[in-house]
């Protein structure tokens, strides 16, 4: 076995050449790609990042501002409703008040025409009991006039006592 | 998924054709496919061997399509198991024979090191070499003036320089020819040498001009613990490993750019295509790794962080695509080494009062106590994170890696290198099995492995940062 332990193992020697090499190489492509790709790929990355959290956050944003316009609009839709049921309310209050009054108003009227009618009508009748106390008078005058002409002889004492007589007709 | 287990079973079941085809040939004559002396295998003579276990009327009855079939999962990209046919056996000019039993242990570390060609089953392609010896300079050139074969062995020399296992060597007497110098073929090979400490130590010997040359090995900083050392060459080449991370690097950047553009682009859009897939991963490392650790000095760390968890994520999933090399570049303590140094740079660097205060001088402890115990006990925890780090990754990406070497190799232990075709059958099917689901745990490990490092560096630059909080 001995043989195989000392063949040409040459992997655990370190070589100068491959030493050399692996060194350029690799600190050519560490800061090679630092410059141009590994910075520019974190950086992008992290301006993604924080694209997409601005964007979701928008989002959120958006979704809440909606919910608050929702809200808003709602309660406008409950004020308008509720000033509509007062409006509504207010109309048919005024409605009954107009009703009111001008049933009042008519009755007023009504009652105040009835009362010139009446008062018209007892004026007429006033007259007319007047014009007719005025016609029996005469008619009475006339009669008795004619009864005293043939029954007394002066006109004087005629007429005073007719006149006594009317008065105590008035009386009635 | 179902594609993928489909095409792993054709190509095991071409591997066992392909062996049982196999039977009884020398390894030379797998060579073929990819060579182009190919052409004609009846009239072929190779100079100074003896093949007369040769058999090449087989190799009209099958085609190239079963050469492909070489490649074993990730690892086993040439035929071993061919070797071993006894009296096919080659032996150059000087007294060496050319092969060794087939070993799996071996087989797997040599798939698993790093390597100065890429090998993809049987082609391999040249790479770049930048090699340095101190008095000689640098020598730079391409690998494919190795021509390497099958076993990464180079039948040329160049400039002293050879190719042995994949690796270049170099042959450090001046005696020795500079220029390419054609060597033919098995004229590199591997002894095994007793060392002053009664043990045996792998050495690469060349043959030219019938005499034998040992060749160094690279230069190594494991001091000679792990059979290293300095040595008179110095390799800087683009390896194998250097190779699969430019390409994870180029890649990952063309990837993380583009979605960087991407997001520029589609500022406040939602992500499509690749960001989709990509930016979970980005994000779970951002917000489960980097903030809870970091609290609000994340942002400082978060590149470095990213780099260390997608760079070796990158690389553990590379080097298990199959049938691309299977590179072990994770695997390899070089590299782990690297990523823990700068984690251990990185958290020291940035330590404030508080956690040096905690380190050196703990309060609220006895000071005998401190003098003796805690603080250096500290101290040396300081050196131990990274440490565990650089081995926590290596051997988890390696075991993985050699398990699946060595589940393929055994398909060659029980077949017996091609002498006993039917149990290599059975154990192709059981291998198959078995590395099918060693390769899904690797995944499994590829990600929990780049988030474990990625998650302790965190840690610890997360203690280093933390503020007082009294």
């Amino acid at each position: 076995m001995n043989y195989i332990l000392l063949a040409d193992f040459s992997v655990i020697r370190p070589d100068f050449g491959l030493f050399f090499w692996t060194s350029v190489i690799f600190i050519l492509f560490w800061l090679l790609m630092a410059k141009f790709a590994f910075k520019p790929i974190a950086d992008a990355l992290l301006e993604r990042q924080s694209d997409i959290q601005d964007s979701l956050d928008e989002a959120k944003k958006a979704r809440e501002d909606m919910a608050n316009l929702k809200a808003e609009n709602q309660e406008l839709l409950r004020q308008a409703q509720e000033e509509r049921v007062a409006i509504l309310k207010e109309a048919k209050e005024a409605k009954d008040a107009i009703i009111n009054e001008a049933k009042t108003t008519a009755k007023t009227e009504a009652s105040k025409i009835v009362a010139n009618a009446k008062e018209q009508i007892n004026n007429q009748r006033m007259a007319a009991v007047v014009d007719m106390k005025n016609q029996a008078g005469k008619m009475a005058i006339d009669i008795a006039e004619k009864m005293l002409k043939s029954e007394l002889a002066g006109e004087a004492a005629s007429e005073s006592f007719v006149q006594k007589l009317i008065s105590e007709a008035k009386l009635n | 998924m179902r594609k993928y287990i489909l095409s792993l079973c054709c190509i095991f079941c071409l591997s066992v054709f392909a062996l049982a085809q196999h039977d009884g040939h020398n390894h030379d004559g797998h060579n073929h496919a990819k060579k182009t002396q190919a052409t004609d295998h009846q009239g072929h003579n190779h100079d100074g061997h003896d093949h007369a276990g040769h058999n090449h009327g087989n190799h009209e009855g099958h085609d190239h399509g079963s050469h492909a079939g070489h490649n074993h999962g990730n690892h086993a990209g040439h035929d071993h198991g061919a070797h071993s046919n006894g009296e096919g056996h080659a032996t150059n000019a000087c007294g060496h024979g050319g092969h060794h039993e087939f070993n799996p242990g071996e087989a797997a570390f040599h798939h698993i090191s790093d390597q100065n060609i890429y090998s993809i089953g049987p082609f391999s392609f040249p790479l770049p070499c930048f090699l340095y010896a101190s008095g000689k300079g640098w020598d730079v050139f391409s690998s494919g003036r190795f021509d390497a074969d099958s076993h990464g062995n180079g039948e040329k020399a160049y400039n002293q320089y050879i190719l042995c296992e994949g690796s270049a060597r170099r042959v450090q007497d001046a005696s020795f020819p500079t220029g390419e110098i054609d060597l033919g073929h098995h004229a590199v090979y591997t002894k095994k040498l007793p060392t002053d400490k009664g043990k045996t130590k792998e050495y690469a010997f060349v043959c030219y001009n019938g005499k034998e040359w040992q060749a160094d090995s690279k230069s190594t900083a494991d001091a000679g613990m792990f059979g290293g050392g300095i040595t008179s060459f110095y390799d800087f080449s683009i390896t194998k490993n250097v190779l699969t991370m430019m390409l994870v690097f180029l890649f990952l950047a063309w990837v993380f750019i583009s979605m960087a553009k991407s997001y520029k682009k589609r500022r406040g859009m939602a992500p499509t295509g690749i960001t989709n897939f990509i930016e979970p991963i980005f994000i779970f490392i951002q917000d489960e790794v980097a903030k809870p650790f970091l609290g609000h000095k994340w942002q400082k760390y978060l590149p470095f962080l990213q780099s260390i968890f997608f760079f070796i994520l990158g690389l553990n999933l590379f080097g298990q695509i199959p049938f691309f090399g299977g590179s072990n570049v994770t695997g390899n303590l070089s590299f782990t080494l690297v990523l823990a140094i700068l984690a251990f740079l990185v958290t020291n660097l940035s330590g404030n009062k508080h956690y040096w205060g905690h380190t050196l001088w703990m309060p609220g402890v006895p000071p005998l106590l401190k003098i003796l115990v805690i603080t250096p006990v500290e101290i040396l925890g300081l050196f131990i994170k990274p440490i565990t780090l650089t081995l926590r990754l290596f051997a988890n990406i390696t075991a993985g890696h050699m398990v699946i070497a060595i589940f393929v190799g055994l398909i060659f232990v029980f077949g017996q290198s091609g002498a006993n075709p039917g149990a290599a059958y059975g154990t192709a099917v059981g291998s198959t099995i078995l590395t099918m689901f060693m390769m899904a745990i690797e995944l499994l490990v590829a990600f929990i492995q780049a988030f474990v490092f990625t998650i302790l560096t965190a840690s610890y630059i997360g203690a280093a940062v933390e503020e007082a909080h009294h």
